[in-house]
């Protein structure tokens, strides 16, 4: 399949950093890691995101060294590390569940894998005082994990992992535990670490926000599969399957068939539509070729005139949330479909004459090039 | 006046009443038994009945009982019989049980549930039964010992040629059947307690560069220390006391405490000794057992304090 985002990202280094060939890890009769390939860069924060079952956990055992692969190799900075164990891997983990040992003070936990450095005491010592002030605990030394917030634990956990300076660090799920505004405020904080430290970190998560706003790639996984590798804005405006389309963020999708190209767009006709509606093509496209098009809520424009140009739907208000600074409105097609439409409120206006009102009659429309095409 | 008792109970007797309710088992089933024994320690012997009698020379206490405690070497032999035989047992049981324990964390939740009922299975059977097997087995005429002795004999030159091996009436076939007895007493605290771990721990180590043997020193090991103690206690307090095992199956020249004790109240009809020897034995386990619970209170408070800002 020659899909730019799976290739080799364009050679900046020799070797990519991380290298992931064909692995497939079987559960029994349960693939739950399905013939999968990519590199990963030096200094990238990369995201595996997918539901629960996916593989991504998984898949980041293995780079961890927790697992070993069915088939497939895993090269991290030009050596082979299929079958290298944990503990001689320069991979270190920030675990879910942070895995603090709960007899040792902060300052044991941070040191811990420094025992495994040729090092002389003091400069054990000086290494974890300098991780103690990267993540600002030095207060908390001498508490044990017990004694300290979720928050503080989040840190320790990642000063730790980071203690020996490792040349990838993993993070499960780093933020899952910590409640919103810490969330906010961690995600940064992790972001500024990495670009002080430079070290490639690999992050598994459920929430896409976090995936998005963290990470400078991601990867989609579903079924033990990698459905599109790319940055934010490649996965959220140009997914290039149905299930990347609907699992990042909120869409319309309509069944359809191609029925002309003419130059940059194709006109695909949709029964749900009445009309046909325009799109800007993409390769591989035939006349008489079924197709889904795709718009996301804040794609369509909303009012009660019928503006000019193409891709015009008409419909009325089923529902709307106002949200402050945007609403979403739940629109019903004369065919019985509903759509979300997002619209931002940009001009002050009370709850009578905003853009629509509940059970008004209203025009939605969308730029050729704002539809997403999917054949897959 | 039933009134006012009602009402009390309901406002507050109910909730005292449950918490006092151990208290009070403990008074009526331990404090009292035990003030009776304490007293009876400081009586004079006779040939009444029941057999001992306050007055005399020394009316209320006579340290007599106590005095030949501590002269007569009899007692304390069996002490440190007792002491002796109880530590080793509780040894051998945590070397044999602590590997057990951790092994029915690791398999499968099917296995588990098999194992464990394996390691119950035993107390199905009469626990006096089950002696009296390995009294069998270690006579000089079962399979058992003709097997070892073939074994001994094809292993070593034959000027050590042995015609049984003599495992009855020794300290070690009491040791063999208390641990064999007490095994489980080691397994399911330690189990309760290392089932408890987050495995999670474990990787986290051998993530950090341990490895696996390490990872067991570091992390398991210190955080199993409560089941260690808890299993610990279960077999070497009764271990200590036991009286059965060595009647059956020990040596009658240098008894265990429990013996001793037996003896003297049927045998020599001396219960102010009996009941001296008994609350010796009492102050030989439980002044350990404070002593040990004192500091490690105080070691808490200790670290509570100095891990507070």
């Amino acid at each position: 399949m020659p899909d730019a985002a799976l290739a080799p990202a364009p050679a900046q280094t020799p070797l990519p950093f991380v290298r992931i060939q064909g692995v497939t890890k079987n559960f029994g009769t349960f693939k739950a890691v399905d013939d999968v390939s990519f590199d990963i860069q030096k200094g990238e924060i990369f995201s595996l995101l997918g539901g629960s079952g996916c593989g991504k956990t998984t898949l980041l055992r293995m780079l961890a060294g927790f697992e070993e692969p069915t088939a497939g190799t895993v090269w991290i900075d030009g050596q082979d590390m299929t079958s290298v164990p944990a503990y001689d891997r320069p991979v270190h983990m920030m675990f879910q569940s942070y895995a603090l040992f709960p007899h040792m003070t902060v300052e044991k936990n941070i040191g811990y894998g420094l025992k495994h450095e040729p090092m002389t005491k003091a400069q054990r010592a000086d290494r974890v005082r300098e991780m103690l002030d990267l993540v600002q605990l030095t207060p908390f030394a001498a508490r044990k994990p017990h004694q300290i917030s979720g928050g503080q634990r989040q840190r320790v956990a990642l000063a730790r992992a980071l203690a020996r300076a490792p040349k990838l660090l993993l993070l499960d799920e780093p933020l899952a535990a910590l409640d919103k505004k810490l969330r906010e405020h961690t995600q940064f904080e992790l972001m500024n670490i990495q670009d002080r430290t430079g070290i490639t970190f690999v992050v598994v998560t459920h929430d896409q926000e976090e995936a998005m706003t963290l990470s400078s790639r991601l990867a989609v996984m579903d079924k033990g599969r990698i459905m599109q590798i790319g940055t934010s804005t490649e996965i959220y405006e140009y997914p290039k399957k149905k299930f990347v389309a609907s699992f990042i963020g909120s869409i319309n999708s309509f069944d359809g068939t191609v029925s002309q190209i003419t130059g940059p767009e194709a006109l695909i006709d949709i029964p749900d539509l009445g009309s046909p509606m325009r799109a800007t093509a993409i390769a591989g496209l035939a006349p008489g070729q079924p197709v889904t098009l795709a718009v996301r809520p804040e794609k369509l424009s909303i009012g009660r005139d019928r503006p000019e140009g193409a891709n015009v739907i008409r419909g009325q208000v089923e529902g709307v949330a106002y949200f402050g600074k945007d609403s979403l409105y739940r629109v019903r097609l004369p065919g019985g479909r509903v759509l979300s439409v997002s619209a931002v409120n940009a001009r002050r206006a009370g709850e009578h004459d905003r853009v629509a009102d509940w059970d008004d009659e209203v025009w939605l429309a969308f730029a050729p090039s704002s539809a997403i095409l999917l054949t897959e | 006046m039933t009134a006012r008792l009602s009402d009390w109970f309901n406002k507050r007797g109910w909730a005292a009443l449950i918490i006092w309710l151990p208290y009070i088992w403990l008074v009526v089933f331990f404090l009292i038994p035990f003030v009776i024994v304490l007293g009876m320690s400081f009586a004079t012997r006779t040939s009444t009945a029941p057999p001992f009698g306050f007055g005399g020379e020394d009316p209320i206490l006579n340290l007599e009982s106590y005095q030949r405690l501590f002269s007569d070497t009899l007692y304390i032999r069996a002490y440190l019989t007792s002491v002796g035989n109880a530590v080793v047992a509780t040894v051998f049981c945590l070397l044999i049980g602590y590997p057990m324990a951790l092994g029915l964390t690791r398999v499968s939740s099917t296995w588990r549930t098999i194992l464990l009922m394996l390691v119950i299975l035993p107390f199905w059977t009469s626990f006096l039964l089950r002696v009296y097997a390995w009294m069998g087995l270690m006579g000089t005429n079962s399979w058992f010992n003709r097997l070892l002795t073939d074994i001994w004999n094809a292993l070593t030159p034959e000027a050590w040629e042995i015609a049984h091996v003599t495992m009855m009436n020794t300290n070690f076939a009491v040791v063999l059947v208390m641990v064999y007895s007490y095994l489980p007493f080691m397994i399911l605290p330690l189990y309760a307690n290392l089932e408890r771990l987050d495995p999670a721990l474990d990787e986290a180590a051998m993530d950090l560069g341990s490895r696996p043997l390490r990872v067991f020193w570091d992390v398991t090991l210190p955080q199993s220390i409560p089941g260690i103690i808890a299993g610990g206690m279960l077999v070497f307090i009764p271990a200590c006391g036991e009286l059965i095992i060595p009647s059956l199956v020990g040596d009658a020249s240098s008894p265990m405490i429990g013996r001793v004790i037996s003896d003297e109240f049927t045998s020599s009809r001396d219960w102010p000794m009996a009941s001296a020897v008994a609350v010796a034995l009492l102050v030989l386990l439980v002044v350990p057992l404070m002593v040990y619970s004192y500091f490690e209170s105080r070691a808490n408070a200790v670290k509570a304090t100095k891990g507070a800002p």
